[in-house]
Parts: C-alpha cells; structure tokens; sequence
C-alpha cells in the first residue's frame, strides 16, 4: 500500500500524538497546512465560474509559467462572499494565508507580482486566515474580524472554501474520517442513533423533524435491506446552500452519509442530486471513486466487517422530487409523483424498503456531532433546536452569500449586520424566505428569532434557508406572481386541490398584474372576485394537498396578502404599481416641452392611442393605450415617460 | 493483382459506417429493472442531445416497457428533451435573485429576437432557448450562459450585442 495512504488512515484512527514527529510533519505537508512552496487556490465552484475564475485560473497558470515561479494551483469551494467572487487565497510558506475579491484575470499579474514582493494591495484583500505556525501579515484583518464573518459561527461551512474539494487528504488531515472510523470500531448501530436523538440534531430542511428519531423507527423495522438516501434535489430558485457544501466539501457529506447509514444499519446509500448541479455531481462522483481507492467504501471497511456502497444518482430535475416519496419513486423509475403518508419511508419506502431520507445539511452535521459530542453541539443554538443554520442570502442585500448562524438568531442580524443590509439610500421592504413554498416577512417582524417552533407560532417557516432581501424598488405582488406561476408549472398533477389550485392562483396574481385596457367586460369583477376568494381556496389547498408543495404553495400569497394588503389594493382598486415593477400598470406621458412634434410615436403607437398634429406636443389617450412601451422606445427625444 | 488482395475483406468493409449508438447505450445497462429508465434516458440525452423516437421505442423494448411509459415519464422531468439542441444553446436563469433584476424582460426579449420558446430551436438549428430555475450563481444577477459561457450582470442592450455576435459567428 501506498505509504501515504496508509499514513492518512492511521491518523483517521488514532489520535495525532500517537503519531510519531515526523510522520506528523509529513502529515501536515500532505494536507497542506505546512507550505513548502507557495500555494494559490481558485474558488471553482459555479458563483466563481460565472465571474470569470476560469480566466483567472489560465492567467495565474500563464503567469507562473512565464516567470517560472515554482508554486501549486489549486481548486477549491466558495467561502460565502458570492458577490465579491471570484476570490482568489495565496499562501506563501510559513506565513497566514491571504483572500483577495473580484480577481478578474487581467487583475492576476499585479496582485501576484505584489504578493511576491510582500505587498499586499489594499483594495482587493478581504482578510487573512489565521493558522498553526504561521506568521501573520501585519496590518491585515483577521476573517474572523470582518462583520461578513464575526457573527456567524461556521461549523458546517467551516473547511469551504478552504480546502481542495478534490483532495482527501486536506480533509483527513483537518480531523477528517475520524468521526466515521471511530463510530463503527466503538459503537453499536442504535448507540449512534441514541447519540443523534442526544444531539437533539432536527432536519434541516424545513420540516424540522428529530433526525435520530427517523433514524430509530427505520433501525427498528425489520428488513433484509434498508436504504439511506441523500436528498441533494436542490432546486429552489435562490437557493444555494446544498450545492456549495457538496462544492466546497464534498467529503465531509459523504462522511455523514456514511454516519447515517451506519446508525440505520444500512449498507445501502444513494445520493440524489439535481443534474443540472453538474459542478456538484462532478465533485461527489470524483469523493466517491477516491474514497473507494482508500477503502472507505467498499466491503469490510477497514476490517470492521461492515460493508457501505454509496451511488449517485443524478435527478432529472422536477421541483416536487425534493419531497421525499417523490424523490424515491424518481430512484425507483417512475415519475417523481408523491405517495400518501403513512406508510412512511421509514417503514415501506424504496424497493418497500425502510428508507431514510435525509437532506445534505444535516447530513454534513453528523461528523462534527460525533467527533466533539452531542453536548457540544446543544450548547450551540436554542435548547429545543440547537445547532446552526445555513442561509443563502441573495437579492438586494450588498452582499449575497452563505451565511451560517446559531439557531435563534434573528433576521435583523443575518439581514442586515452580516449581509448589510439594502443599499445606502434604501429603504427595506420584505424580506422573503424559502423559496417559491415560503413567506414574505415584513420589517416589523426582522426581530423574530429563528427556530422552528418560533417561526410556526407566527405561521411562518423557514423551508430551504433562502433569504431573498427586497427594497423599496421592488413589488411584492409581481415576485409573488413570479413564485405562483414558478409553483404552477412544478405541480406534478397528482392530485386535484394542487394541480388546479396552483393554476387558479397563478391565474388570479396574474390577472391582478395585466393591464386594465386589455380586460374583457366582466373581468374586473372576476378580478376581485378572484382576490376575495384566495383565502378560502388556500385553506382548501392546505388541508387536502398530498404533499408538501400544494400544501405550501399558498404560503407566499397568504403571507404578503397579510403583511403587504396595501399593495394588493393598489394593484386591485387603483390599478397601479407602488413600485413600477409590473409594466402592464404604467401609465404613459408625454412631455409637454420635450416633444417637438416629430410625430413618430403616433404612427408607430399600434393602439392609435396617440393623437397631436405636427410640430405641436403629442398627446397619448389613456383609455386607448394598451401600455406596450413602443413610444417610449422610438422617441428620440425621451419625451415619453410613464409612472 | 487487386483481386487477389481482397480475399481477407468481409461483407461488413463494404457497408457504410453506422454506428449504434443507442444500441451502444442500451448494452451498457444489461439490467431489465424499472430503476434503470432513468439513467438510461439520460445517457442518451448526454450523448446524443435529445431523446428521440427510436430511442424510446428501443429503451421501452429492451425494458419491456410500453413505449408510452417511457414516453410519459420523460416528458415528466426538465432534463430530457425531444428535439436536437441549436449550435448555441442559451440557458437563462430565471432564479428569484435573477428575477428581481430583470432576467423575465432577457427572455421575452430573446424570445422576440429569435422567434423561439422556452425549450425550442430555431429553424435554422442555430440557438436553443432553456430557462433554468436557478444557475446558483445569485451574486452576479442576472445570469446567463451560452454553451457554458457565462455572462451575467446583462442588460437588454448587452443581450442584442451578444446575440449579435453569436449571430455573426453562426453565419459565417
């Protein structure tokens, strides 16, 4: 066996003084955290990629070639600052490593020039990362002194960004593996269950559900086979929390995979991920096969007698397979279509199989619960809800990113401490959580603390962890209309109440957002009578859906139509738009000292909505206009405005 | 002399080259088993672009499964389609983030552009529209990629001259 190899999985097994100085020493060269030559690392995953960090990648490989600088490249995962990508970290040997933003490939030879000379550019670094055994850059911020990273505590997130998700050993050497190698050569299948449910660790995707108690009544069915899935169908728009973990620390998912598996007696596991996170499916695929090459995967796992095989599967991509009966049928050949509940999985779920469905978040919890304890992790959060979340923050805050914070933290310091808050000059308005199935939350409410039992005393939820920040340039009924008609289009068609309900609702915000000149005679009545009846058809929704997208389908008009009634009534009464959003809303004018007559508005205006005579002002007819913007495109004067 | 020299060609060296590539595809799934399908369709999405007739038949027969199961589930999912893709293949992400500045007016304009909707091609093969749920990429909204070329922060004016480019390219 390879002697390296071998040396990582000792130090998986065994505590690191036991090792001796040298093997230490090498260790720490093997994981990187002791440079021998200089070490620049590109942020690869997709938020990096759209920025340019490819580019970035051939600038930095031309420019060490060109001078013939001996250092290593390397890829690795985001660190959260999705606004500022791509960010690029230099380590030189023996000192701190540096993150610098916004490095666009023509920014590379002068930043890397400066770094080599001990300068370090002002305007582009972010911070430094302070380690073992390194000497720190004077006048450099600490990360963890930047308000983007003070107030989160980062224990899933902690290694994104920092190491090479291609790498086994950089995550063996961090502490790695040591969680899964120590639960089956000491404890029984229902000891880590019974460690779990200590833990107190509740699923991460909205629900909220005790984890170790899914796992227990799976452990307790008995079967020939049992199933663990991972669910990684992340497909909420604005949602990005999954895929940076399977991005920046893919090892660290499969871990708890592995974790999990163990706990149920399984040694079956599938991970489902979405195919259009080809990023993510590439990294996983490639853990999988390395971790295969060291024997921990495979049949009798480091002679413990217990055999773990983990597939991937790649989701062909249908919103309501991130409900867990769909997403089995999906694995099984079917269409993604939810099954009534009960049975649950837990009892009869893939093959008829106990099966545990469990989302990557939680999953990529478990290694650091069972490495430092399950008191650790209550003494992390709220009591009955303890540990971190992570929250994908995207929208009009200045800064759009992952943030990881403590249950029980509030939306006013995620929004506007960590990610601070909407733009100078701003006015927040919403801030809209979870997605197309969650809630619009007013200002007034930025105070509340998130656990789950706190948001679902205001009926309120937190779902998937997507934060979406609206200021005032922004209309709620036009976003609400755009999460309707995204529900509309996902709802499988099963059953009745979400198939139709769906369509009804995207049919009525909808009608609320087109233009008044377009309406048939009885249309406005249906209007609002469409408005009216929403209540009741929510009610209807929630009660009889099958699963948890028609369910909570209603949930953003029902909560904007309580937070935000005003704008309702102005799209409905007064056919206007606070905010200009919605196009079809706005009136056209025309300047009365702008216009020279030139008469070219009238005879484009397809509507002959546009009456004047030539070289005197226009003059545009309101009942007329079917608000189609041409006007305003073909004047030459910018004498057409609209409010 | 040359007829003596042809003695060791078969019948095949004087057929046309045709390659089976769904029939390649098939061999390397040698399982009849329902949980399959799946994986088999999206290896012929991947190698071949689309899903096409005689792929479904093909899949259906050797998963003895009626073609319009096979059929049926594929048009359940986003992934699949059923028609080859353009030469360029624009993907617009219409996430929330993306949403929010103006990723809808990039659609309808590309739409009005190029005459297509969401999921076809154009007659002359040259661009396909996909609208994606989310690109995961919310920080440099909105976004849009043409065959894995990102380009994001875009405006209506910056999407003509885009297009404009891809259009000069393709023509030539």
């Amino acid at each position: 066996m390879d002697p390296d190899k071998e040396l990582l999985l000792r130090l998986a097994q065994t505590d690191p003084s036991g090792l001796g100085r040298e093997e230490r020493e090498h260790l720490a060269l093997l994981s990187r955290q002791v440079l021998e030559q200089p070490l620049i690392m590109v942020n690869s995953t997709t938020s990096g990629m759209v920025a340019g960090a490819g580019e970035t990648w051939r600038a930095v490989e031309h420019y060490l070639e060109e001078r013939n600088i001996g250092a290593e490249i390397r890829e690795t995962g985001s660190i959260g600052l999705l606004s500022e990508e791509p960010v690029l970290s230099v380590q030189l040997p023996g000192r701190t490593r540096l993150f610098f933003r916004r490095v666009t490939a023509d920014r590379v030879p002068a930043l890397l020039d400066d770094i080599f000379h001990m300068v370090i550019p002002a305007e582009l670094v972010i911070g430094q990362l302070p380690g073992n055994r390194q000497e720190t850059w004077s006048d450099i911020r600490n990360l963890d002194n930047i308000p983007f990273f003070a107030l989160q505590s980062r224990i899933v997130l902690e290694h994104c960004g920092i190491i090479d998700p291609f790498s086994l050993a950089e995550y063996v050497g961090r502490g790695g593996y040591s969680a899964f190698l120590s639960v089956i050569r000491r404890y029984t299948f229902s000891e880590v269950c019974n460690l779990v449910i200590r833990s107190g660790l509740r699923g991460r995707s909205g629900g909220g559900f005790p984890t170790g108690l899914k796992w227990k009544t799976a452990a307790d069915t008995p079967s020939d086979q049992k199933y663990l899935i991972c669910n990684a169908e992340e497909s909420d728009p604005g949602a990005f929390t999954d895929r940076y973990l399977m991005e920046g620390n893919p090892f660290q998912l499969l871990e708890g995979i592995a974790i999990a598996a163990y706990a149920i007696g399984s040694n079956r596991a599938y991970i489902y991920i979405r195919s259009e996170l080809k990023d993510s499916v590439k990294r996983i695929d490639h853990a999988i096969r390395e971790l295969r090459n060291f024997g921990l995967l495979g049949d009798n796992i480091l002679d413990s007698g217990y055999n773990l095989q983990i597939s991937l599967r790649k989701g062909p991509g249908a919103f309501v397979c991130g409900e867990e009966t769909a997403l089995i049928a999906s694995l099984e050949g079917r269409r993604g279509m939810p099954a009534p509940k009960p049975p649950y999985p837990t009892a009869t779920g893939y093959l008829g199989r106990p099966t545990v469905v469990n989302n990557v978040e939680t999953l990529s919890n478990l290694p650091g619960i069972i490495r430092k304890g399950p008191d650790w992790f209550r003494s992390i959060g709220q009591k009955d809800c303890p540990g971190t979340k992570i929250f994908s923050i995207s929208g009009r805050s200045r800064i759009t990113g992952l943030v990881e914070v403590p249950m029980g933290t509030t939306f006013d310091v995620i929004v506007n401490k960590i990610t601070g808050g909407v733009e100078r000059g701003r006015e927040l308005k919403a801030v809209h959580v979870g997605g197309p199935l969650g809630y619009m939350i007013p200002p007034a409410l930025m105070d509340l603390e998130i656990t789950y039992e706190n948001l679902k005393k205001h009926q309120l939820g937190m779902g998937s962890g997507g934060i979406l920040v609206l200021d005032d340039r922004t209309c709620v009924v036009n976003m609400v209309r755009y999460f309707t008609a995204y529900v509309d289009k996902q709802s499988c068609g099963k059953c009745i109440p979400c198939r139709e309900g769906t369509r009804r609702m995207a049919e009525v915000m909808e009608r609320i957002c087109s233009r008044p000149a377009d309406e048939p005679d009885q249309s406005a009545l249906d209007r609002f009578r469409g408005v009216l009846e929403m209540e009741s058809l929510s009610g209807v929704m929630k009660d009889t859906s099958l699963c948890g997208l028609g369910q909570n389908a209603p949930n953003p008009v029902m909560s904007s139509l309580k937070y935000f009634r005003e704008e309702y009534e102005a799209h409905v009464f007064d056919r206007v738009c606070p905010s200009n959003i919605c196009t079809q809303l706005r009136s056209w004018f025309i300047d009365v000292d702008l216009c020279t007559g030139c008469s070219i508005c009238a005879k484009r205006c397809p509507a002959e909505a546009i009456i004047g005579t030539p070289r005197h002002p226009y003059f545009i007819v309101q009942e007329k206009c079917i608000g189609c913007g041409i006007c305003y495109e073909v004047c030459k004067f910018s004498a057409v405005y609209y409010k | 002399m040359l007829f003596f020299q042809t003695d060791h060609l078969t019948l095949n060296d004087f057929m046309p080259a045709h390659p089976d590539r769904i029939g390649d595809i098939i061999a390397r799934f040698p399982h009849v088993r329902r949980n399959s399908l799946i994986p088999l369709l999206q290896a012929v999405q991947d190698e071949l672009g689309y899903i096409s007739e005689e792929a479904i038949v093909r899949i259906g027969s050797h998963l003895s499964l009626p073609s319009s199961k096979v059929y049926g589930l594929a048009t359940f999912y986003n992934q699949f389609t059923f028609s080859p893709g353009g030469k360029y293949h624009i993907t617009v992400c219409n996430g929330s983030a993306c949403h929010l500045d103006g990723a809808g007016r990039l659609v309808e304009e590309i739409k009005k552009i190029l005459d297509i909707g969401d999921g076809e091609t154009t007659r002359d093969r040259l661009f396909s529209l996909e609208v994606q749920s989310c690109l995961g990429a919310c920080g440099q909204s909105p976004v849009m990629a043409i065959n894995g070329t990102y380009f994001s922060g875009i405006t209506v004016k910056r999407l003509r001259e885009i297009i404009n480019q891809y259009l000069e390219d393709g023509s030539r």
